[in-house]
């Protein structure tokens, strides 16, 4: 009876990819018509954000360093993502990496840059991945649903800089911006040779392929993809299912709260409530597009690295504000999820 | 005759009420059906066949829930077309399933109101109460209208589940496999009731894989071998050698081999004691059980008094409450899973797509899941593969069966051959103690014969065997000693050869108790 149902199931539909480009497609359509609605030409504001992105070293530069935040948030949702949690707290657990790399970085003031980076890193790791461990122990021990914790989390993490840079750590010297004293340069992540990258895209790019190979590979891969198929299943042959779901959550938290670290240290230079222009929910969109697979994760960060630098150089050419990047990545998560999250799929 | 029943069908015993003609049916690349012609006959018509014979298929396309390929359907003689469940119930065409589709929270009327095909919008509870009282007394059964389904047993159940189908206007009954759910001092009185409706004129399709059934209600046997009708027989022509020959084709009969056990003797490899369990389901109480090495032990009782729950406690799927669990001689009682699994347990589910396996990995992905300390290496970071397919070729050998394809999807395989998958996958780990639920069930004669030689031979060779089981028997062939499972607590344990069905019967229905 159960291989009848099964078979049922399987309709022909749309290749993942030829899915995956549709909605890429009908996302730039909805990008265009909001630009239309608006009352400017969509063509002319396509032509400046090609030429001021791709078109030039400073342009391709800033869509870089926008893509490094967007693989990791993105990253901190795929991890949870592939046993079947939603971390919807990227964007907290960036604020709070951020904020404990910022804590290392004006106290250990006089420490040389090769212990003092690692030690940011690694308060970074911690902030972002306690935060995010702490919805999972509270989701392993079935006590209350991730989905909740990650979004109210998010308010206090944000708020915690909100209080740390309006009060203690204000910097003096600047007027009445709330934000910190500039790092020292032992705290600033080194830039790949003259150029605005900061070597942060390393650590990116090493944690997709690592991701990759964990899944494929590994036993961790295998028994994570177990959870993710079917939890009482794995658990019944042996899986630690809980103690993953606080792993799998402490990871994407830590990668998190590494996108806040190269957003204090290596582009703003010091701790302000800006440090995220909506990374984590970005992020979230991305791992959602990719289907939580790391090799779609790069390709997908990147085009919406395009339409938020893009987004910058509107708001100057065409004086389109920066708001209808948010609007057009909202309309297109809706169509990402759309049919997913309703309960239709669930496991019957 | 009074208004509660819709009426059986008035038929003329010439007409044929239902028949299917040249029914083709594929399922991917699988054929489930290959121009399939079945005529009901009036009375009882049993559909006989092993599993995957097509039977469920059959009468699925028969209710609309699936659609044939090729083939068309005659009612009294008429073409028509079904499309949809909706199509067959409107032409009277009931199927009771063999998964009850009741809404547990809803009451009895409740239930059947949701049934009625002509609802009104302002429910009249007490005219539909009143109808299921009127039918329940023709039927000579008792439910009551008002309580919430979930609270009834499942015999209680499946009888909402035929007044439902009758009263929601049904004049052909389909039963899917109706007594598998039922204890067997229950399936008595449920043929009782399908007398009665065979005596009332309706005509029944009754699925069914076991012989004793269709001998007991049939007045017609029809089949089915690999998705074709191979005869229909009416029931003074069909001998039970006929029909197993019907049934397997070359009549390549299944030997019965139960080799006398060691006899216990051995150290026990299970003690529970005083095991007592909280949580969702039955709840386990005060649980002395033990099981020693080169035993088989047995745990009769009608489902869902426990046998589930009793499997999880020593698994490591359920936690205990109070209470101690001895593995091997050491205190197990807060061991994980992963602990439990690798300290020798091998565990054969009830349910081995939906709780044992991933159905979307492949069976050598599945096989390494279970054993995954033995096959990573480095600590974890990379698999052993080449010995995972040693290991997975060996498991199926050493028990003489035919190793299916190491990288087709747990999904893509039978009931009977996941079964088995999962049976050489727990005994190729040489467990120590093996606990069973249900191995055979839902299994064709074939495929149960060999589930239960396995466990035959893994006690013989010195492993403690836990079977629990709704089968009494296979309990009795099997088990050195039977214990009795009675609404979470054990109510008897005895030697087979001391007691009789009857007697087991009593103590699973509570009537009775030794312990």
């Amino acid at each position: 009876m159960t291989e009848l149902a099964l078979t049922l199931r399987e309709r022909p539909r749309l290749s993942a990819v030829a899915r995956r480009l549709v909605w890429v497609l009908v996302g730039f359509a909805v990008y265009c018509a909001l630009i239309l609605l608006y009352g400017k030409n969509p063509l002319a504001a396509l032509h400046d954000t090609f030429t001021n992105t791709l078109g030039s070293t400073y342009g391709f530069e800033q869509v870089v360093i926008k893509m490094i935040p967007l693989v990791l948030t993105a990253m901190a949702v795929a991890v949870p993502a592939r046993i079947g949690l939603v971390n919807v707290g990227g964007e907290g657990q960036l604020f709070l990496g951020g904020l404990c790399a910022t804590g290392a970085a004006i106290t250990f003031t006089s420490l040389p840059a090769w212990v003092l980076l690692p030690l940011m890193s690694l308060f970074a790791i911690i902030g972002g991945g306690a935060l995010a461990a702490v919805a999972g122990w509270l989701r392993a021990r079935g006590w209350l649903s991730e989905v909740f914790s990650t979004v109210l989390f998010n308010y206090i993490a944000i708020l915690a800089v909100s209080v740390l840079v309006f009060g203690p750590w204000r910097d003096p010297t600047s007027s009445n911006y709330p934000q910190t004293r500039l790092f020292v340069p032992a705290a600033q992540i080194p830039h790949i040779g003259s150029s605005q990258v900061d070597i942060t895209v390393f650590v990116a790019i090493a944690v997709v392929i690592a991701f990759d190979l964990v899944l494929r590979r590994t036993r961790w891969g295998l028994e994570m993809r177990a959870i993710g198929a079917n939890p009482q299943a794995a658990a019944r042959n042996g899986v630690p299912v809980r103690r993953y779901i606080v792993a799998c959550m402490f990871v994407g938290g830590a990668l998190a709260g590494l996108a806040g670290m190269d957003q204090v240290a290596g582009l703003q230079l010091r701790l302000n409530t800006g440090i995220s222009s909506g990374f984590g929910y970005l992020g979230f969109l991305i791992s959602w597009l990719s289907g939580h697979n790391p090799r779609l994760i790069v390709p997908m960060s990147f085009l919406l690295a395009l339409l938020a630098a893009g987004g910058d150089v509107l708001q100057i050419t065409q004086s389109l504000p920066y708001a209808l990047v948010n609007v057009m990545s909202a309309v297109l998560l809706i169509i990402v999820l759309f049919g997913r999250s309703a309960g239709v799929r669930s496991v019957s | 005759m009074t208004t509660a029943l819709p009426g059986p069908p008035d038929a003329r015993t010439d007409e044929i009420p239902l028949a299917a003609r040249g029914i083709v049916k594929r399922f991917g690349r699988v054929l489930a059906l290959d121009r399939a012609d079945f005529e009901l006959r009036p009375g009882v018509h049993v559909l006989l066949g092993e599993n995957g014979a097509g039977k469920s298929t059959l009468v699925k396309i028969l209710y609309g829930r699936v659609n044939a390929d090729e083939g068309e359907i005659f009612l009294r003689g008429a073409p028509v077309e079904i499309r949809t469940p909706a199509d067959a119930r409107r032409l009277g065409i009931g199927l009771v399933f063999q998964d009850f589709s009741l809404i547990p929270a809803l009451t009895v009327a409740e239930n059947v109101a949701l049934f009625l095909p002509e609802l009104s919008r302002l429910l009249r509870r007490t005219q539909i109460e009143g109808r299921i009282s009127e039918l329940c007394q023709h039927l000579g059964i008792d439910v009551d209208p008002t309580v919430r389904v979930g609270t009834l047993s499942v015999p209680e159940q499946q009888r909402v589940e035929i007044i439902r189908v009758l009263l929601g206007g049904a004049r052909i009954l389909i039963f899917d496999e109706p007594t598998s759910a039922l204890p067997p001092h229950e399936t008595d009185a449920f043929f009782e009731i399908f007398r009665r409706l065979r005596d009332d004129g309706y005509p029944i399709v009754f699925i069914t894989h076991k012989l004793r059934e269709v001998f007991a209600l049939g007045d017609h046997v029809t089949v089915m071998r690999r998705g074709t009708v191979i005869d229909t027989l009416p029931i003074e022509l069909a001998t039970e050698q006929r029909l197993v020959e019907l049934m397997f084709g070359q009549a390549e009969l299944a030997t019965r081999t139960s080799e006398v056990g060691v006899r216990s003797g051995g150290a026990p490899v299970l003690e529970l004691a005083g095991v007592t369990t909280t949580g969702p389901g039955r709840r386990l109480v005060d649980i002395d059980l033990s099981v020693s090495a080169g035993e088989l032990v047995g745990v009769a009782g009608v489902s869902g008094n426990g046998q589930r729950e009793l499997g999880d406690v020593i698994l490591g799927a359920a936690r205990l409450a109070r209470g101690k669990r001895v593995l091997f001689g050491r205190d197990a009682s807060r061991w994980t899973v992963r602990q439990i699994r690798e300290g020798g347990v091998g565990f054969i589910g009830e349910n081995a797509l939906g709780m044992e396996l991933i159905w979307s990995m492949t069976l050598e992905e599945n096989l390494a899941l279970g054993s995954l300390s033995r096959f990573s290496r480095a600590g974890g970071m990379s698999i052993d593969w080449p010995a995972v397919q040693e290991h997975f070729e060996q498991a199926f050998s050493e028990l003489g069966l035919k190793p299916p394809d190491r990288n087709a999807r747990a999904s893509t395989l039978s009931g009977g051959n996941l079964q088995r998958f999962v049976i050489a996958r727990e005994l190729a780990r040489r467990p120590k103690l093996i606990v069973a639920l249900d191995p055979a069930r839902g299994l064709d004669v074939r495929s149960a014969n060999i589930v239960r030689r396995l466990l035959a031979k893994a006690r013989n060779e010195g492993a403690g065997v836990l079977l629990i089981s709704q089968d009494l028997a296979e309990l009795s062939e099997l088990c050195d000693r039977i214990v009795v499972l009675h609404e979470g607590g054990i109510v008897a344990d005895v030697a087979p050869d001391e007691t009789d069905a009857y007697q087991l019967g009593r103590f699973m229905s509570g009537a009775e108790s030794s312990a």
